[in-house]
């Protein structure tokens, strides 16, 4: 770049590159349906994502059914879905509802919406690339979560029994737990859900793998080299360098996933026995061969599981630290600590997976090793909590749908981090280990986190998508009522915990010291509906205000981000004028910037205005 | 408005605490013997209290932490809704006296936790009671769904493999208390996990291994005995007790159940 100040005109010289790819016509289907523009793709997968949270939901809510009013009728859906059950949940049932609801919330809500719907649609954006590095590599990304979707489905016993030969339909749905841990998942007389849906669950399970790791690539190339001039590393956004830590780490982690995948596949079609040892006898069927071992797919699981749990939260902080420090109007606090914790949950990530082990029977000396390195990695979240603290610290903060859902982001944040001490302190997991105060952690964790960053995300960026406003007032209801119903449906599965009642229990009330905890249940499933129903809200507003939101200009937030130069909703290629960064993301409330209490990455101020050093 | 947003994440941590807080006299703590009306039940092995002291211990450090944390998200909320239009917004980029103190003392916080409970882990699992000195009472093996019990004959000891004169309980797990006992714990079929919420004792039961867990029990009664990690669609029934007698009813029991297993009918014929 030549010249310091980007006009029009000289964006036109640029326009053999920024809009080389628009001059040529695109059909319908080229532009809407096997889109390559990163836009598209992301807004793809974000409405993707979004009818998947609610399969996941209805999930869900089958799982809460059955712990309010076990072995009750259930009207309509049960009807529906398990109609020659006498619309009653069967055990087997209920091992499938809880299986696909974590499949689905994980593999086709958490890591596809962040990944793939903000990462696509806001890495170019955010680095002022006008695309990403591999468009077509990036389409394939999208479209191979259908198979992945497809086979789920007949997973679930969906499919036509003659095509998927899953024998039994939904009762024999996949019931391994999203664990799949073997023999059960290795053996195929060990339960209904071990036949056929098995196979489709792990087959899903790869496709979302290659999805995931077309994406990985693609973000990484596109973080490296296309940065706009002036973007160097450390003016990146945290959301930027969230979506890039999240790459690698899928990239590092995932072959082992999809390795241990095809093992698991290659044992039960082939008959290896890599997870199976010898002389087990499931339900009166012939001893097996074995020679294998099953902890085996514990060590390769939770190597790819672990990081993966880094995957569905990291980019969910980064953009959480862009739309706190937006809407406090005022810079990020400790920008740099913030990218090093992130730097260092995804080292650690990778040396904590034994956690999950504790009890599982591996060398009680390898849980020492665990334990320290998991209590370490409470240490970069703890910072980046106090410093989110230190951003709202002093500001001026504007109470709209998007910071209630950041700020209980932070605040659901440190209740999921400080209910993992308990867990990481090796003895207490003893106790706790596979009862209800580990599935409170983790829903504070992705729910009461990732999935509130979410919203927030979405009720932030959706004007750079449709170039209209949702409806803040609807919003607002809607994070009240999950708010609400979030945290009366998890919180009290802490004391569950401590109670001792076990996770994936059809019917816990059966054993003497469970019996009282089934008025709880009951409360915690009436705020589960109300959460699930609270989602129809953001639905509505979302698919409403496509089309009657208010119009908005490009920036109607008065944020810095490259993505607000862009008109809203952003051409083929992105920016009309090609922009040159001069200031880091974060420079709200600046006292060079005049009037406004925004200075955006691409406005140039002289060296003569800057009254003091910015720092930057 | 924003003060109301400020009082609203406030007292949703003010209610959590509050609920934490009343658990206990609702039965939503730990499970075990009831200690003087408080409601949390007290852990029947000398491992489980320790564990039950480690909880707390965590519980203390995480409650300080919680509620001083949201103290001061309430305070900053405040702060940012109060703000008046002409006062300036605070620019600042971070401090670096404040990243180090936030990154020493939670560093320090943790590795003392670290530390302190690794010695609870070593008794768990290595010292103290390791397999040698205490008593191999039983085998359990867990199955679809159910947990199978061999004994050893009184006066013998057991055994890997099945013996001819080895005493046999389906479900029902008897110990003798006041000393440290253990367990070989073996699966026949898929993963399952050995699971007595009163004693605070779990250990996965893996197929092809065979896992030694040791514990004491100090009151002799019934517990609860469960199974914890998923096993199948009946996993939640596999319901079973761990009996607890002393000493010498654990013989005479022992003494019975033989008699009764082996008792074929055929009677001395009168002299």
């Amino acid at each position: 770049m030549s010249t310091l100040h980007p006009t029009l005109d000289h964006a036109g010289h640029d326009d053999s590159h920024g809009h080389g790819h628009g001059h040529h016509e695109l059909t319908f289907i080229q532009k809407y349906v096997f889109s390559t523009d990163h836009k598209i793709i992301g807004i793809q997968f974000l409405v993707t994502t979004l009818l998947m949270l609610m399969v996941g939901g209805a999930l869900a809510l089958g799982v809460r059914w059955q712990l309010a009013r076990p072995w009750e009728y259930m009207p309509i859906a049960g009807d529906l879905t398990f109609g020659r059950d006498g619309g009653q949940i069967s055990p087997e049932y209920y091992t499938m509802l809880f299986t696909m609801h974590a499949t689905v919330m994980i593999f086709l809500v958490i890591i596809p919406v962040l990944a793939g719907a903000f990462g696509n649609f806001l890495i170019p954006l955010m680095i002022g690339a006008d695309d990403m590095a591999f468009p077509t590599l990036n389409m394939l990304s999208y479209w191979f979560m259908w198979p992945a979707i497809l086979f789920f489905a007949f997973a679930l016993g969906l499919g036509p029994e003659w095509l998927t030969h899953v024998r039994g339909g939904m009762d024999a749905g996949s019931a391994q737990g999203w664990t799949s841990y073997p023999l059960l998942s290795a053996l195929k007389q060990a339960a209904p859900g071990s036949e056929m849906s098995q196979t489709w669950w792990l087959m899903a399970v790869t496709f979302v793998g290659v999805s995931s790791m077309m994406g990985s690539v693609n973000y990484m190339t596109t973080i490296i080299n296309m940065r706009a001039p002036g973007m160097t590393l450390f003016r990146m956004p945290l959301t930027i360098w969230a979506m890039f830590i999240t790459a690698i780490l899928q990239a590092f982690a995932l072959p082992v996933l999809t390795a241990a995948g095809f093992m698991l596949v290659a044992d039960r079609v082939l008959g290896t026995c890599f997870f199976i040892p010898a002389g087990i006898v499931v339900n009166n069927a012939a001893p097996t061969i074995g020679g294998g071992q099953t902890l085996l797919w514990q060590h390769l699981f939770w190597f790819y599981s672990h990081p993966a749990v880094y995957i569905m939260l990291l980019p969910a902080m980064g953009m959480v630290s862009d739309m706190l420090s937006c809407m406090s109007r005022k810079p990020i606090f400790g920008y740099k600590p913030m990218v090093y914790s992130m730097a260092a949950i995804a080292g650690l990530g990778f040396i904590v997976w034994g956690h999950h082990m504790f009890i599982s029977g591996m060398n009680p000396a390898l849980g020492m090793t665990f334990m320290v390195s998991t209590m370490m990695i409470a240490l970069p979240s703890a910072i980046k909590t106090f410093n989110w603290i230190g951003t709202i610290w002093g500001g001026r903060l504007q109470f709209n749908a998007v910071m209630l859902n950041c700020i209980a982001f932070v605040s659901m944040f440190i209740i999921g981090g400080l209910s993992g001490i308990f867990m990481a302190a090796v003895p207490v997991d003893i106790y706790i280990h596979d009862t209800y105060f580990i599935v409170a952690h983790f829903h504070y964790v992705l729910f009461g986190s990732t999935l509130f960053g979410v919203f927030a995300g979405i009720q932030f960026w959706f004007p750079k998508m449709w170039g209209r406003l949702m409806n803040d007032s609807v919003a607002k209801v809607h994070f009240v009522l999950s708010f609400i119903g979030f945290n009366v449906t998890f919180f009290p599965m802490h004391l569950l915990g401590v109670a001792g009642m076990p996770r994936r229990y059809a019917d816990p009330y059966h054993f003497e010291y469970l019996s009282h905890l089934l008025p709880l249940n009951q409360v915690m499933t009436a705020a589960a509906f109300l959460m699930g129903f609270a989602q129809f809200l953001l639905l509505g507003n979302f698919l409403f205000s496509i089309f009657f939101g208010e119009k908005c200009g490009r920036n109607p937030w008065n944020a810095n981000g490259l993505e607000w130069t862009a008109p809203s909703p952003p051409g083929h290629g992105n920016f009309d004028i090609l922009p040159v960064v001069y200031h880091g993301p974060y420079e709200y409330s600046s006292p060079i910037s005049g009037d406004k209490d925004f200075l955006m990455q691409t406005e140039y101020i002289p060296l003569a205005q800057r009254g003091i050093e910015s720092g930057h | 408005m924003g003060r109301f947003w400020a009082v609203f994440f406030v007292a949703s941590a003010v209610i959590a605490v509050g609920l934490c807080w009343v658990a206990p006299s609702y039965g939503l703590w730990f499970p075990g013997t009831l200690k003087g009306g408080f409601g949390a039940g007290v852990a029947h092995s000398s491992i489980g209290k320790k564990i039950d002291d480690l909880f707390y211990l965590v519980l203390v450090i995480v409650a300080v932490t919680y509620i001083g944390t949201h103290a001061v998200l309430g305070y900053v909320l405040w702060r940012g809704a109060t703000i008046k239009p002409e006062e300036k917004v605070l620019f600042s980029h971070g401090s670096h006296s404040l990243e180090v103190i936030w990154t020493i003392v939670p560093a320090g916080i943790l590795l003392y936790i670290a530390l302190y409970q690794m010695d609870v882990w070593a008794a768990y699992r290595f010292k103290e009671f390791s397999p040698k000195k205490a008593e191999a009472v039983a085998e359990v093996t867990a199955r679809q769904f159910e947990w199978r019990i061999r004994y050893p004959a009184r006066g013998k000891t057991l055994m890997p493999t099945p013996q001819p004169d080895d005493v046999y309980t389906v479900n029902e797990l008897h110990v003798p208390t006041g000393r440290p006992v253990s367990i070989s714990l073996k699966t026949e079929d898929v993963q399952h996990a050995f699971f007595v919420p009163e004693l605070r004792i779990k250990q996965d039961a893996v197929p092809g291994l065979t896992i030694p867990v040791w514990f004491d029990v100090d009151e002799p009664r019934q517990y609860e005995m469960v199974c914890a990690e998923l096993c199948g669609w009946g996993h939640y029934k596999m319901k079973a007790r761990l009996i607890a007698v002393s000493d010498e009813d654990f013989g005479a029991w022992k003494d019975k159940a033989a008699l009764e297993q082996f008792d074929d009918g055929f009677k001395k014929p009168a002299e």
